[in-house]
């Protein structure tokens, strides 16, 4: 059994980190929230700004999961896995990429119509290189993460997962990341489909 | 030159510079704004956008997008009467 050593949620504009607040920014527009955020957490970062929503809330969970603690520090690029989810896909920037096809279609607009991308810029942020994989479901299923997620670890390659739900449409934002480790320091929660269900509450 | 500095960093979304943090020489790719394949398409439809000039031969964009100072010289050339 795994442990999971980090969790963090988005919300309601609002960063949460092992379940405290750490960052809320309710004037203006979610956008406005992202980037105020980025700033919170002193990350220099330019290419963040040219994200779509989803990439930006799943790059500031992923930051969330490792401020601390880099996971190269411990771990092999390849020896650590990215297991995604959520409900919306990529609609926020499809209907946005959309619109721009009205006058000019967006080039950079374009690159973000995959739900995976997310996947892709945390793994380019973080360095991460092992196996990834991304799901849509109808609502967050704690019961197929924690299955898909312990087949993964259940691999010799893989010694941590980062793993949750980043969801995103229009105003409406949902994120869930949990930092998933072979070895269980004391304390940290056993990973098992109740404890998801709890944590993400 | 500012006009077309403050355009550039909208249609990148290059949000944390200002156009006074552009030289009118600097590289926009690669060692110096750190522009990648995807501005460059992005700098295209700002042509088109904001100055009605399509680029003939996509071929010429690594000339015309070496500063912002290449692009107001082209766009000073091409600009539809």
């Amino acid at each position: 059994m795994s442990a999971i050593t980090r969790y963090c949620r988005i919300y309601n504009r609002t960063l949460y980190n092992q379940g405290q607040p750490v960052f809320s920014h309710k004037e203006g527009t979610l956008d406005d929230f992202l980037d105020a955020a980025l700033q919170a957490l002193s990350i220099p970062y330019p290419k963040f700004y040219k994200m779509d929503r989803a990439s930006k809330l799943g790059f500031l969970g992923a930051e969330m999961l490792v401020k601390d603690a880099p996971l190269l520090a411990r771990y092999a690029p390849e020896e650590v896995a990215l297991v995604l989810a959520n409900a919306h896909a990529s609609l926020d920037t499809d209907i946005r990429y959309y619109e721009s096809t009205k006058t000019l279609a967006s080039p950079a607009l374009f690159v973000y119509t995959l739900p995976n991308i997310v996947g892709g810029e945390i793994c380019i942020r973080q360095g991460i290189k092992g196996e990834n994989a991304f799901f849509v479901m109808p609502a967050f299923d704690p019961v197929l993460l924690h299955t898909y997620v312990e087949l993964v670890m259940a691999t010799d390659k893989t010694k941590a997962c980062m793993a949750g739900w980043v969801d995103v449409l229009g105003d409406q934002h949902d994120v869930f990341l949990y930092l998933l480790e072979k070895q269980q320091p004391a304390g940290t929660p056993e990973h098992t489909a109740e404890q998801l269900r709890k944590l993400y509450q | 030159m500012a006009d077309l500095k403050k355009q550039i960093i909208e249609a990148l979304n290059l949000k944390h510079l200002k156009p006074e943090d552009i030289g009118d020489d600097q590289p926009l790719f690669v060692e110096g704004l750190g522009l990648d394949s995807i501005d460059a398409l992005e700098l295209i439809v700002l042509l088109q956008q904001h100055y009605n000039i399509k680029l003939a031969n996509p071929q010429d964009g690594p000339q015309i997008f070496k500063s912002v100072k290449t692009i107001a010289e082209y766009i000073r050339a091409n600009q539809p009467s």
